[in-house]
């Protein structure tokens, strides 16, 4: 697939499955208002779309208001432990490379604690795709600065903010070898599921950072709706291009921003492996 | 999308929880316009009889999905006066390019009734798991006008299962159907009188998109179909708008929480 | 009591023969080890080599310490019949690890300075032979090969076994083949004139042996149990474990990833085996306690997996390169929250294989994390033991049927096991969690969901049939030693000197560690009036967790001693006569509480 042909807009509308068919009979927790209502919904879109099967689709998360998505879905979960949802994706993926796995969680679970993770699946390119909803917070201890909170919020645990530069993470995806990136917003459902599609579609690591915003630690953030516009450039297979855009825009730029051609990670098998008792012979003396 | 649509038009009727039940009972007493589409002359709908050939939908804009587009409606969703709102909060209703046939544009007018539903059942869900009884009711209500509404469509129509939808992107331009509620202009404090008056701009926006399809159609049947689609979503805000009237507006501290959010995961 | 013990140890027919080979970086010390243990198993032989070495990864000294013999040996012996060193830098501080005595042989290259005070002091005796010189004498050989030869001539290992290990191994051209032949010659003749030294017995080339160290043993039995699956992280001494799996894996259809950490490495393998592929990560201290989240994970969520921990001297860094059984109670006790998990520990470096299997077998039949508790000596070490058995204990989980009516993914069932929906069967999708659940996976804080999840995770492996693997029960004896692990090798061998001596001690080498099965060791301790357990470590941790979870007769004693010198057999029968004396006459067994 060449990153032209991703970058097309997913217009199909398979009748195959439907979004109904991947919303599970459990109801979020998440406080109405929350923008992660609408990023299931662009979740379940896009698997429609695309035309899943539930049973063959894996969504993965770790810990984290948006990583209780998984069981909201009809789709094999799995809720891991903090941080690590990128760590037990791939080992889905290599495990089955014929499942569709959707990794999901928040900025603190995927940019703090998971950190390094992101860095590793970013380069490591095993073909899945990477929901972050980023609300710039800590939801579910009570609203503790997160890597992408800005560095004057002020909040109980570090009062009158923190004072450290907010985590970029597009650049991060992009210098460390994601082969899509794009920006959503959750207030955008249609949209958003649209380029969920899309990064789904793309072989190698896809990475969609989707702005979410939190209603209940982050109530300035309802002013997103108004900040967000459509990235105004085509997308670009140049790493190098689509960072100085991220990097320069005002970080409310929605759409595909980058669509690569790295070669993803190896999951083909040896199609005939040799029998256990072959390994063996290396033993005898 | 539209599968959602259709699963929800086929569910309407087997899939009713009990708080469901009670809702779709309940409007036709309280609430005037629940029983006026009885009124509405079915002849008048009949367009489909003479559909125009055009199978595909319309020509509709080429360019990549158009993005999240809305500027205004700034960040009071809950701020309670719907009237004082700006005819604009979702700009460019309908594109310019209206459908061509007269299935096309019922099309629509289900799919955007069946996105409503679907919205309003999830919004219900939200409150009820946040122990919000009366709005949940109420969003539950709106669900079921909304499915009947849907259900009339298919009826004039004759069809007996949802069309599948024209491919491209629906002629509205937000992110959303104009009827369908946004979930983020929703609060777990919020009472009936919020409910209703997203409710009412919901009903307010369908209105403009079908008055902007009837004047941008080409074709006369559309465009008298258009009409009356728009003709239905102005009763529908008169009935809304009846209805907020019944209902007492919130006090200015309705969202004041003695606890502090507590910690889970 | 030393009397009887030092009367076998330089019995070469009896204990067979050790030889420790020195030098520092770059004189080939472990290559002429590898082949002089090859060629061992070529003549007929069995034994065990011992890697020690100092922190540097290039040019530091280091040591092959060898034992051959007749009969299969599982551990070091107390003396070494020859030391023999390429040169002396800093090679004193094996002082420890190579003991001598009056009886040894130090062989070195007077060029390279005289043998240090600590191997003089022992008594053994000294002849210097001009190894280098030996070896510039004939171009493009090299001083190891010399050593070799001398080491093979004055052990009385067939010239042939060297040359045949020698070509077996040859990957380089065929001039530089036949000049070390020529060393090796050359080496053998430079022993001809030393007497003294103890000889090989004559030795009867048997088939069906194998060479192979403890962690390719126990990467061959996960293979062998069905781990396709393998996500790790660099660690010493675990890392050859992975990179003999990495290629076996490969062949048989499977793979391997290197992780960024061990973070990610059990979390990736809580995934491959959630998707229903058997799965393995091999790590070692520091590694086990960053992946103890993840193996909580893995009880919670009751996913199969397979964690070997190749243990090292600890706590932190520790000690890298050296064993020691001291991750015990980590292992038996290092999650948070109630979390029933298996430990299991090889008794020997072949046991390994047998080991790993079986804990493949048991985390798929029983859906939870099993620990393998190997150490450094045992995954380090390569021994020539006789084929291992082939076991019939493979990795079978209870799977979900498609479309299984009212399936529920963690219901209660009477044995503790309910089936597992593998991704790709339809009609059974769930999601595992971390959090506690409901049986049907729902996530639930209520207490008596929790009550029937804790009882369901804790039932399923007490209720489990173990059979008799859970331990190796040997001998009898009114005294029964306890151990676990690579300190079962040099129990075995204290308590067969202890028997020359009349001393009579039961055996139980205990393989299943957790969970514990008062029961089976009751059976295992029938007629016993007392214990002493044996472990290698300065806390006893295995003797206070047997005295927690079991009744043990007696007064329970303890022979205890930390890394990095490995258990002596000497020191060990000293310890078990000793005990044995202290139990003669001792009371009915009593009851500890715990």
């Amino acid at each position: 697939m060449t990153p032209t042909a991703t970058a097309t807009a997913v217009t199909e509308r398979p009748a195959a499955s439907t979004p109904a068919t991947f919303k599970s009979a459990t109801k979020p927790i998440w406080c109405p208002g929350c923008g992660d209502y609408s990023v299931l919904s662009s979740i379940t879109k896009a698997f429609a779309m695309l035309a899943l099967k539930p049973e063959e689709t894996v969504v993965v998360s770790g810990i984290g208001c948006s990583s209780r998505i998984p069981a909201y879905t009809t789709c094999y979960g799995f809720h891991g432990v903090h941080g690590r949802a990128l760590a037990a994706a791939t080992g889905v993926k290599l495990a089955r490379p014929e499942l569709t796995v959707l990794v999901a969680g928040g900025d603190g679970d995927g940019y703090s604690i998971g950190g390094n993770h992101f860095l590793h699946a970013c380069r490591r390119n095993v073909d899945m795709t990477y929901v972050v909803m980023d609300n710039h917070v800590y939801g579910m201890t009570k609203g503790q600065p997160s890597p992408t909170t800005e560095p004057d919020w002020d909040s109980k645990l570090a009062p009158g903010g923190t004072g450290v530069r907010a985590f970029h993470p597009l650049v991060i995806a992009l210098a460390s070898g994601a082969n899509f990136v794009a920006r959503a917003f959750s207030g955008d459902p249609n949209g958003t599921a649209d380029i969920i599609a899309q990064a789904v579609r793309h072989p190698g690591f896809s990475f969609v950072e989707i702005l979410s915003p939190c209603v209940t630690f982050r109530p300035d953030q309802r002013s997103w709706k108004d900040l967000v516009h459509p990235a105004s450039v085509t997308v670009t297979d140049d790493p190098a291009r689509a960072a100085r855009r991220v990097m320069t825009d005002d970080g409310f730029n929605i759409g595909v921003l980058y669509a690569g051609g790295r070669t993803p990670y190896p999951l083909a098998r040896r199609a005939h492996p040799v029998a256990v008792a072959d390994l063996e012979a290396e033993f005898a003396p | 999308m539209t599968a959602a649509r259709r699963k929800v038009a086929r569910k309407s009727a087997a899939k009713k929880s009990v708080a469901r039940k009670s809702a779709a009972k309940k409007p036709a007493a309280r609430k005037p316009a629940a029983r006026k589409p009885a009124a509405r002359k079915p002849a008048a709908r009949k367009p489909a009889a003479r559909k125009p050939a055009a199978k595909k939908p319309a020509a509709k804009k080429p360019a990549a999905r158009k993005p999240v587009a809305r500027r205004s409606a700034a960040g009071k969703p809950l701020a309670g006066k719907p009237s004082a709102r700006k005819p604009a909060a979702r700009p460019a209703r309908a594109r310019a390019a209206a459908p061509a046939s007269i299935p096309a544009l019922m099309g629509y007018a289900l799919w955007l009734e069946l996105d409503a539903v679907e919205r309003y059942r999830e919004l219900a869900d939200a409150m009820e798991m946040h122990n919000n009884r009366d709005v949940a009711d109420l969003f539950r209500r709106m669900a079921a006008i909304e499915s009947k509404h849907a259900d009339r469509i298919m009826k004039q129509m004759d069809w007996s299962k949802v069309p599948p939808p024209p491919a491209g992107p629906a002629p509205w331009a937000g992110a959303e159907g104009p009827e369908t509620v946004a979930h983020e202009e929703v609060h777990y404090l919020m009472q009936p009188y919020h409910a209703l008056a997203l409710a009412l701009k919901g009903e307010e926006q369908a209105l403009r998109f079908f008055e902007a399809l009837e004047r941008a159609a080409s074709v006369p049947a559309v465009k008298r179909a258009a009409a009356e689609m728009a003709d239905e979503e102005r009763e529908h805000v008169a009935l809304v708008k009846n209805w907020m009237a019944r209902v007492p507006p919130p006090d200015d501290g309705w969202r004041d929480d003695p606890d502090p959010p507590r910690y889970t995961d | 009591m030393m009397a009887h013990t030092t009367a076998n140890a330089n019995d070469p027919a009896r204990a067979g023969l050790s030889i420790a080979l020195a030098g520092s970086g770059g004189s080939g010390v472990m290559t002429a080890g590898t082949l002089f243990l090859s060629a061992a198993a070529k003549a007929g032989a069995y034994g065990l080599m011992v890697r020690t070495s100092g922190p540097q990864i290039r040019g530091g000294e280091a040591a092959a310490l060898l034992r051959i013999a007749r009969a299969p040996v599982e551990s070091l012996d107390d003396r070494f019949h020859l030391l023999l060193a390429f040169d002396w830098q800093n090679v004193h501080r094996f002082a420890d690890e190579i003991p001598l005595g009056p009886s040894s042989l130090i062989v070195g290259d007077a060029a390279e300075g005289e043998p240090p005070a600590a191997f003089v002091a022992t008594g053994a005796r000294y002849e210097a032979v001009p190894l280098k010189k030996i070896a510039k004498g004939i171009p493009g050989s090299w001083t190891n090969m010399v050593a070799l030869g001398l080491a093979g001539a004055l052990a009385g290992l067939p010239r042939e076994a060297i040359v045949a290990a020698l070509r077996d191994s040859w990957k380089r051209d065929a001039a530089s083949l036949a000049a070390n032949l020529a060393a090796i010659d050359a080496g053998a003749q430079a022993a001809a004139g030393f007497e003294g030294m103890a000889k090989l017995p004559s030795l009867a080339p048997g088939g069906g042996r194998w060479l192979i160290s403890g962690n390719e043993a126990a990467g061959l039995g996960a293979i062998r149990g069905g781990v396709r699956f393998v996500a790790a992280y660099p660690i010493t001494p675990a890392t050859e474990l992975l990179e003999w799996m990495a290629p076996a894996l490969a062949k048989v259809g499977g793979s391997l990833l290197q992780a960024e950490d061990e973070l990610a490495s059990i979390n990736m393998i809580v995934g491959s085996s959630f998707a229903g592929v058997p799965s393995l990560t091999a790590t070692a201290g520091p590694g086990l306690a960053l992946m103890t989240e993840g193996i909580g994970l893995a009880v919670s969520a009751e996913v199969p997996l397979v964690v070997v921990d190749v243990m090292r001297g600890g706590p932190s860094t520790g000690i890298p390169a050296k064993s020691e059984q001291s991750d015990l109670s980590y292992a038996v006790s290092g999650l948070h929250g109630d979390a029933p998990r298996l430990v299991v520990a090889p008794t020997s470096i072949a046991d390994c294989l047998a080991t790993t299997q079986w804990a493949v077998h048991l985390a798929e039949a029983l859906q939870a994390p099993a620990i393998v508790l190997s150490d450094q000596f045992m995954g380090q070490s390569r021994a020539i033991v006789d084929r291992p058995a082939d076991l019939a204990f493979v990795g079978k989980r209870v799977v979900a049927e498609p479309n299984a009516p009212d399936y529920k993914r963690y219901r209660d069932t009477p044995s503790g096991v309910s089936p597992m929906a593998v991704p790709g069967n339809p009609g059974t999708a769930y999601t595992a969690d971390g959090l506690e659940k409901n049986e049907a996976g729902t996530p639930s804080s209520g207490a008596r969901d929790h009550l029937m999840q804790l009882d369901k995770r804790a039932r399923k492996l007490t209720l489990h049939d173990y059979g008799d693997m859970w331990a190796d029960v040997e001998g009898d004896g009114e005294l029964a030693v306890i151990t676990f692990g690579s300190a079962t090798g040099p129990v075995r061998e204290a308590i067969g000197r202890a028997a020359a001596s009349g001393v009579r001690a039961k055996l139980v080498a205990m393989r299943l560690i957790a969970p514990a099965l008062p029961e089976k060791l009751d059976l295992a301790l029938a007629g016993v009036s007392q214990v002493l357990v044996v472990e290698q470590n300065h806390g006893a941790q295995f003797y206070r967790y047997l005295r927690a979870w079991f009744d043990l007769p007696g007064r329970p004693e303890s022979f205890h001693r930390p890394g990095p010198l490995p258990l002596k057999p000497a020191e060990l029968a000293q310890a078990i006569v000793a005990a044995a004396g202290r139990a003669t006459g001792a009371q009915a067994r009593t009851a500890v509480s715990a």
